[in-house]
């Protein structure tokens, strides 16, 4: 499953820091990145590497929601579902997907396409209601269009994230992008939407 | 003349303001130049003498916490950023990093040069991948040009999904490769933060506002803001307001004040309750459009200033609902370390989701209060009490919309209505 140069990269990502322990977490998310979910052998691996025991890096890896302990969709989609966007749509959004996909909450499509989660809030409050496709940014959703999104997903081509890159990249891929792996696409895409703007364009207009 | 007063958002409308070019093409890059030909003390009193209060919600002078490191102890230092923006109706150092990473960088170089530290790392989120490229583009680009690599390094830490590791503890905990969960205080960070070494940890938006303090001087921020919460901020609006979006005015600006700006509450609605600094932050109603959003004014009216998240609900919305959504998101990101967060919030949910769903009675408000007075104070950290303040600022001002779940059997509120697509599309 991890090949020498993936070795490498990892004995990389332990290099960045002081204490070798802190490391686990990109570590983890490397490990999504290429077994798709952190899998026993990938919990044994980081283990070995960071000397330290399996229960160990299990613990962690059972702590913090990102970090799968089985397969997810080549699309995770988060429909956050906290207060302000499940009020805003939020809620309707999620029961649409989950009858439009016939998969529950943290479920599957057979085809291996897309996983659903709601989510909690994800700091783009100005843009709820809001999905998340890999932990990239689908602002303004409706039923509707949340619905388009994975149908789209499912014939393999996503639409763009509103602010993110010019394609959506898959789960593994943007798993290494959190375990720090630069995929050079850090200039794509706008620097910031409408809402973000907006009291910066009403100063320069004297308001 | 305007009343906002873009500076962390000054070039934000520039399609390149994320690259270093645009940074350096708008005097980035300077205030670091200069900082590091000071004295780390000069700089310290320079943060401290222009009153900027930590923007993460607590509030705490940003130049007294520097001085608490410790000096000539032979000790490493280390700066942390806290960039795991997570607390609900929290949106404003998101935006700020994905349009313009260098002038946290640039922070984080002045203020590890203040406080002696040859390390940073900066403790993001994990939910936002475009973000941590922009970031780690950024760095690298910052290493490059020199700014970086020459006696201070930068690590970008990526979380993975756990609000509790907002808490500078618990962060620190998480970043020293353990699950995410507070630590008992004294000591403080200061004194043994991460592995055990003298620590500051600074909100974004807190380190962010550090370049153009020293590049215009303390003076100069002095002039905005009020008598004890000086600057300028971003107060991120949102919910059922016409055109949601960050605004940065000077600290004491109010929400009737912002409401204008953003042109009112959605359309052919009325406010009904707001929350003015994130969940954690008590309920405020249409009485507090006045009160002056600065640490003190919003004190006093018995809330927090927290991280300036005005979230607007209008008259459609259910605020039981409202509030059993926060209380469950409590319950499901307490990390389980302490009794009183762990069991009440359980709790919490249970009998605010009979409330409800119609099957509660007015006993159980009573009773709602009790456990929140059993948690609030006597939870490890702060999760536990931010838990009970929409709980118990709700029953405060809409204790006849929780009785009327009760003798009405159910939630007398269409769900619908509240939506942004409430009409076509909504089901």
């Amino acid at each position: 499953m991890f090949s020498d140069q993936d070795l490498q990269v990892m004995d990389s990502i332990i290099k960045r820091y002081p204490r070798s322990r802190s490391a686990i977490m990109p570590l983890l998310h490397y490990v999504q990145s290429k077994a798709g979910y952190v899998t026993n052998e990938g919990i044994e691996l980081v283990a070995q590497l960071l000397s330290i025991e399996t229960a160990e890096v299990s613990a962690v890896a059972t702590f913090y929601t990102q970090y799968k302990r089985k397969p997810v969709g080549e699309y995770h989609v988060g429909v956050c579902t906290n207060t302000l966007c499940a009020v805003m749509g939020g809620d309707a959004i999620f029961a649409g997907l989950k009858e439009h996909l016939g998969i529950e909450n943290d479920g599957v499509t057979a085809d291996g396409k897309v996983s659903l989660e709601h989510i909690e809030c994800n700091a783009a409050c100005d843009y709820a209601p809001v999905v998340m496709a890999n932990w990239e940014f689908y602002d303004n959703q409706t039923v509707q269009s949340s619905k388009d999104l994975v149908d789209a997903m499912r014939q393999g081509n996503p639409p763009a994230p509103t602010r993110g890159p010019k394609t959506l990249p898959t789960w593994r891929e943007n798993s290494a992008v959190l375990a720090g792996i630069n995929d050079g696409r850090a200039n794509e895409g706008v620097q910031a939407g409408e809402p973000t703007l907006l009291g910066l364009k009403l100063s320069k207009e004297g308001k | 003349m305007s009343k906002l007063t873009p500076v962390l958002s000054a070039h934000w409308d520039e399609k390149d303001s994320f690259t270093i070019e645009a940074y350096t093409r708008n005097g980035g890059y300077k205030a670091s130049a200069k900082a590091l030909a000071m004295d780390p003390d000069a700089i310290i009193q320079l943060v401290k003498d222009s009153g900027l209060r930590g923007r993460g919600g607590a509030g705490f002078p940003t130049g007294m916490k520097w001085g608490f490191i410790p000096q000539g102890d032979n000790k490493e230092h280390y700066l942390v950023v806290n960039a795991d923006e997570s607390e609900p109706g929290t949106c404003k150092d998101t935006p700020l990093m994905m349009a313009n990473p260098h002038v946290l960088i640039e922070g984080c170089i002045i203020a590890c040069h203040a406080i002696r530290a040859k390390h940073a790392f900066i403790y993001i989120r994990g939910e936002v991948t475009h973000v941590v490229r922009r970031l780690n583009q950024a760095i690298e680009d910052a290493y490059k040009a020199g700014h970086l690599g020459k006696g201070i390094d930068l690590v970008l830490h990526v979380g993975a999904g756990a609000y509790i590791c907002g808490e500078e503890t618990a962060l620190l905990d998480s970043l020293e490769g353990f699950r995410g969960q507070p630590r008992l205080r004294p000591p403080f960070p200061a004194i043994a933060g991460l592995y055990a070494r003298p620590t500051v940890v600074n909100n974004v938006e807190s380190i962010a506002s550090v370049p153009a303090i020293i590049a215009n001087g303390a003076e100069w921020y002095q002039k905005y803001g009020t008598e004890k919460s000086k600057g300028m901020t971003l107060y991120s609006l949102s919910g059922h307001v016409n055109n949601p979006g960050q605004f940065e005015a000077p600290l004491g600006i109010t929400l009737r004040e912002i409401l204008d700006l953003a042109g009112g509450v959605r359309t052919g609605h009325k406010l009904k309750f707001w929350t003015p600094g994130g969940s954690s932050t008590p309920l405020f109603t249409d009485a507090h459009l006045d009160i002056p959003l600065d640490y003190e004014g919003v004190a006093a009216a018995g809330s927090m200033l927290g991280t300036k998240a005005l979230q607007i609900f209008d008259e459609t919305t259910c605020v039981v609902r409202a509030v059993l959504r926060w209380t469950e998101f409590y319950k499901h990101e307490s990390c389980g370390k302490c009794t009183p967060c762990r069991e009440g919030t359980w709790w919490l949910v249970q009998i605010l989701r009979d409330l409800e769903n119609g099957s509660g009675s007015e006993e159980d408000l009573a009773k709602l209060l009790d456990l929140c007075d059993n948690i609030m104070g006597r939870s490890f950290c702060a999760l536990g009490d931010g838990a009970t303040s929409p709980i118990t600022s709700s029953i405060k001002y809409f204790r006849d919309e929780y009785i009327a779940h009760v003798t009405g059997k159910g939630c007398p509120f269409d769900p619908v209505a509240s939506t942004l697509f409430s009409g076509a599309g909504a089901r």
